[in-house]
């Protein structure tokens, strides 16, 4: 009698492994015929400008305060532990150099990453898995209209101008909260946080953290249409699939992250 | 100049279609009925290839769908219109901007004007020039179905389906785009008509060809009289509305 629940458990195990093994490389298979189609939309015509700049202003407009309010936090509170730390070593002018390569290389384009895949990519997700549930889809590919061109380009294009310099302007707020904690908090004298900034960070360190955040908007762009598209009808279908597209781009940044890193630290990218 | 031949489609262990045979002439209005879940929806989305049958093949003006690739596939579809159940209007589109949308898109070879024109004419052939400059979200739902009908029928399609078009509705409306379907057809007498209804007054009143589907097969296909003096148990059980009977519910 007691080897029945064992039993049991084991035959669940390998039933759910043996659906793993069959689900997996079919989902790794289906999403890279979704990359192929996106590309070879990416190319036809007609290249929806109105389209594109519509989501660029959402995208840009909407997200803006929060990408302020975030940098300025972060800037501030990294500069905090930053000055606490090097307080230690009495290497509190070293601050504006080390918040200004962390925000600009790491801290900006994770962070934003993060809030841009909350905040732009749960809406772009719970809007077209809204068009799902209402048969909108069906009605634009039964009018010969492919709804990736449709609705997948525009937003991809969009998402890769607009993310990057949203992500700029969180470094230059990032720094000045860091700014205005070290030198109104910890006495830190002006033009040496200026010269350790400088120093540190030159225009090779921007250019790593934009670039990292081109590649994070295309996953947000990519991983929260697929779900959209995917979800099943129903209103418990858009909640599920704006859930699932927020942790997978999430997932998503955190692997090209660490990817993109060992790429630039291995080859000096 | 529509063929199904031997069309299965199967979800998970639930056969909708198995080896459905059919035949829909041009030019006439066609119901597919049959009562929920008898794969009618199915039928339809295989018309247009949003969905492909397990075995067998679906020929549309002699062309086997199965042998289109997905831009062969979009470019067939501009040969039809379709009104959906909820009409699937774009929320994003104004009235006008929705009846437009197939036009702009399948670049039918129409200036602006002349594509501004057309809207305009389908709009008013269903008299609803007057919320031209709504949202489907400010529209009642047989609104939004007539609007969804200009949609389907801005483009001149020649072959315009109807998913359920009375599905919800209260009799006035339903009566309404009954003779809407008639009058769209008998505008365009080239037009073929598909409709997918369970509302047997309607078809016995529009339809010039019925077709059952029971278990994923035609049991029935022929004109409204055909239908009324049919002998099969499950035509009679259906036609008289009973539970009682050899029809299986589940």
């Amino acid at each position: 009698m007691r080897a029945l629940p064992l039993l049991s458990s084991i035959h669940r195990l390998v039933a759910y492994l043996g659906r793993l093994a069959v689900e997996l490389p079919r989902q790794v298979g289906l999403f890279m015929l979704f990359l192929g189609e996106i590309f070879r939309q990416l190319l036809r015509r007609p290249f929806r400008l109105g389209s594109i700049i519509k989501h660029a202003e959402a995208m840009g407009n909407h997200s803006l305060a929060i990408i302020c309010l975030t940098a300025l936090s972060t800037g501030g509170v990294f500069a905090l532990q930053m000055a606490g730390l090097f307080k230690v070593f009495s290497a509190e002018n070293m601050v504006g150099g080390a918040t200004g390569l962390a925000l600009t290389t790491e801290l900006a384009p994770l962070i934003g990453g993060f809030v841009l895949a909350g905040r732009v990519g749960s809406a772009m997700c719970a809007e077209i898995a809204t068009m799902v549930v209402r048969e909108q889809i069906d009605a634009m590919e039964a009018m010969g209209v492919s709804p990736i061109h449709y609705l997948v380009v525009p937003r991809l294009i969009a998402a890769a101008v607009v993310m990057p310099l949203l992500i700029g302007i969180f470094m230059v707020v990032g720094m000045l909260g860091a700014y205005s904690v070290s030198i109104f908090l910890f006495e830190v004298d002006q033009g040496i946080f200026l010269e350790k900034l400088v120093a540190l960070v030159g225009h090779n360190e921007v250019i790593k953290g934009l670039r990292k955040m081109f590649v994070f908007a295309l996953i947000i762009t990519v991983v929260s249409c697929r779900y959209g598209l995917q979800a099943e009808k129903g209103a418990k279908g858009v909640g599920v699939a704006t859930t699932n597209a927020v942790i997978a781009a999430l997932l998503g940044i955190l692997f090209a992250d660490f990817v993109i890193s060992y790429m630039q630290l291995r080859w000096s990218l | 100049m529509i063929f199904f031949r031997g069309v299965s489609k199967t979800f998970g262990r639930h056969a909708v279609l198995d080896d459905l045979d059919l035949h829909i002439e041009r030019g006439k209005i066609t119901f597919i009925i049959g009562k929920s879940g008898e794969g009618k929806s199915v039928t339809l989305k295989h018309i247009i290839g949003l969905m492909r049958p397990d075995a067998g093949t679906v020929i549309v003006d002699g062309v086997d769908l199965g042998s289109l690739g997905e831009g062969e596939l979009l470019a067939l579809r501009k040969n039809f219109g379709v009104l959906f159940q909820q009409a699937a209007l774009f929320d994003h589109l104004n009235v006008f901007e929705n009846v437009l949308f197939p036009l702009e898109e399948q670049g039918a070879g129409l200036s602006r004007a002349l594509r501004e024109q057309r809207a305009e004419e389908v709009l008013a052939l269903i008299n609803m020039l007057s919320v031209r400059d709504k949202y489907p979200g400010e529209l009642s739902t047989g609104e939004k179905k007539r609007v969804g009908l200009a949609r389907a029928l801005s483009s001149k399609p020649a072959v315009l389906l109807y998913d359920e078009p009375t599905t919800g509705m209260d009799p006035l409306v339903s009566e309404m785009i009954d003779k809407l379907i008639v009058e769209v057809n008998a505008h365009d007498p080239q037009m073929t008509s598909v409709v997918i209804s369970h509302d047997l007054k309607a078809a016995m009143a529009t339809a010039e060809r019925i077709i059952m589907l029971y278990k994923g097969r035609g049991i029935l296909s022929g004109s409204p009289q055909e239908f009324r003096n049919s002998s099969d148990p499950v035509v009679r059980q259906f036609f008289a509305g009973r539970v009682e009977g050899p029809m299986e519910f589940f």
